[in-house]
């Protein structure tokens, strides 16, 4: 183990001691498990039968359709917001105060309300029929505001320099834009832009709220509509469609660190972004990708603020 | 504006529900965050274990999910029949806790080593580290991420009024099925939840002045 900032390395006594509290720690995590599953055995969920279900071909059938749905919602979603995010980056940083403008009002409104508000708007006012489009279209406008921002903070990453020297050679503004910034933005920023990928994949389960029958929704249609010794399976269905999420997730989650990684080693002198989920929202102006001091390696966590100048908290090397 | 005038009191219900399971949720995170947070960081294996597994878990799930477990599989394990209110509480708040405390220790790691070599070297116990040096400029570095979190835990809050908490989705759903256009709907709700992620924001914005610490 490597050194803290709160223990020393332990010494003979410190090492008997946590071997003491890792056999209680242990004791006790086992215990509030197997305690979980004995209450859960003795409602007769952990029943064979429960279990049992997933051999039908028709609930299997079901789960598959689930989950090409929650893809499908997904591809849509992903494409929808990184689209909207590049327009919006490119629209805040506009020379034209009006662009600007309207583009960081949409932002700063869409980023600050809850998705399954806008999504819900979306579905009632304009596309009750079409609730896969509704939830791809409110996805996308919320997680575009996210992922713009990422952009931006990606742009304002790249040195000053680099578009000073485009300019020179008599490159456009939408040149510099395209051919420099914003593929330097692009790379320094992509652990992040797939942890919001991963937020998005997550929130495609706010389709049940609207009807649309992914994943959580067929989750709910099976439990509550197959009754098996005279119980509905709930336990047994959310643990199934429960590995299917968290698996999907994993999938893209290490993707984006292994990225986030790779892009460490190289030396480009733009600092590569933590592979950081947001819970929700990112606060690009409080220097959220502030990279930490050194001694953070590993964190990857939400940055200080403290040393997130201009949003991009970039180290030099 | 009549949506609004007309169902004055339901709004009003709405948005003390939302005040109030976000209070009670973030408490949940920041107790139990924190809890995970020193788990994390401490010298024993286990629960560092436990610690990420909590976080991995808990961040690769999606809420709605978390909502279902505790609306349909908590019950089950502990007793029949707790209210909404306290089991969407319960789901936000452990969902938020792994956030909470990615972002604790992170800013644990942001105190550089050296500065707890130098407390010990001039004589200062463990607790008198933690105290004096460690902790504040760990807070410090805490408040602006805490802050984005607690105004995420306020929009994912919508998710317990599709569970049947009383909040300010619940309304907006009401509102739509008693025929309501949408558009002001929207807009109510809209700016119920602004004026309480304002409020976050501003509250943490004081706190962050007033522990600035010199780096």
């Amino acid at each position: 183990m490597s050194a803290s900032v709160l223990y020393d390395a332990p010494g003979p006594k410190a090492v008997v001691r946590n071997r003491l509290y890792a056999v209680i720690g242990t004791l006790a995590i086992a215990a509030l498990i197997g305690v979980s599953l004995l209450r859960l055995a003795e409602k007769g969920h952990l029943a064979p039968e429960m279990w049992d279900i997933f051999n039908y071909a028709g609930i299997r059938q079901n789960i598959a359709d689930a989950l090409v749905a929650t893809l499908k919602a997904f591809g849509l979603a992903a494409v929808g917001s990184l689209v909207l995010g590049v327009l919006l980056a490119v629209g805040r940083l506009s020379d034209h105060k009006p662009v600007r403008w309207v583009a960081t009002t949409f932002i700063e409104l869409f980023r600050s309300l809850p998705l399954l508000i806008t999504i819900y708007a979306i579905w009632v006012g304009f596309l009750t029929d079409y609730s896969m489009w509704a939830l791809a279209a409110g996805l996308s406008i919320y997680n575009g505001c996210v992922q713009a921002e990422v952009l931006r903070a990606g742009v304002n990453a790249v040195p000053r320099g680099q578009s000073e020297a485009a300019y020179a050679l008599g490159m456009r503004k939408t040149q510099v834009m395209v051919t420099v910034l914003m593929p330097q933005a692009v790379r320094s920023m992509l652990p992040t832009i797939i942890s919001q990928l991963v937020v998005t994949l997550k929130d495609t389960s706010l389709g049940f709220i609207i009807l649309y029958p992914e994943l959580l929704q067929t989750a709910r249609l099976i439990a509550s509509n197959t009754l098996v010794n005279e119980q509905y399976p709930y336990v047994s269905t959310i643990t199934v469609i429960g590995t299917i999420y968290i698996a999907l997730c994993l999938l893209l989650s290490s993707l984006a660190t292994w990225i986030e990684k790779r892009g460490r080693r190289a030396k480009t002198g733009i600092a590569v972004a933590p592979a950081v989920q947001a819970p929700g929202t990112i606060d690009a102006t409080a220097g959220t990708f502030g990279i930490p001091g050194p001694d953070a390696g590993g964190a990857g966590g939400a940055g200080t603020g403290a040393d997130g100048a201009g949003g991009g908290g970039v180290t030099q090397n | 504006m009549n949506v609004l005038l007309d169902n004055f009191p339901e709004f009003r219900d709405g948005f003390i529900g939302t005040v109030s399971i976000t209070a009670v949720s973030s408490v949940i995170a920041l107790v139990l965050g924190v809890v995970i947070a020193g788990f994390r960081v401490s010298p024993v294996p286990p629960l560092r274990y436990f610690g990420t597994t909590w976080v991995t878990l808990m961040r690769n799930t999606p809420l709605t999910l978390l909502f279902l477990i505790f609306f349909f599989v908590v019950p089950e394990i502990l007793f029949p029949g707790m209210s909404p209110f306290v089991l969407g509480s319960l789901a936000l708040g452990f969902y938020t806790s792994s956030f909470v405390c990615e972002a604790v220790r992170s800013g644990i790691n942001t105190v550089p080593l050296g500065q707890a070599e130098a407390a010990r070297s001039i004589g200062m116990t463990f607790a008198q580290t933690l105290r004096i040096v460690v902790l504040p400029q760990a807070t410090r570095t805490v408040i602006a991420p805490l802050s984005s979190i607690f105004i995420a835990l306020t929009k994912n809050s919508a998710i317990a009024g599709a569970f049947s908490v009383a909040e300010l989705f619940g309304w907006q759903k009401l509102m739509s099925d008693k025929g309501y256009d949408i558009v002001p709907v929207f807009i109510w709700v809209a700016l119920g939840y602004l004026v309480v992620t304002f409020t976050i924001s501003g509250l943490f914005r004081l706190l962050e002045r007033r522990m600035e610490v010199a780096r």
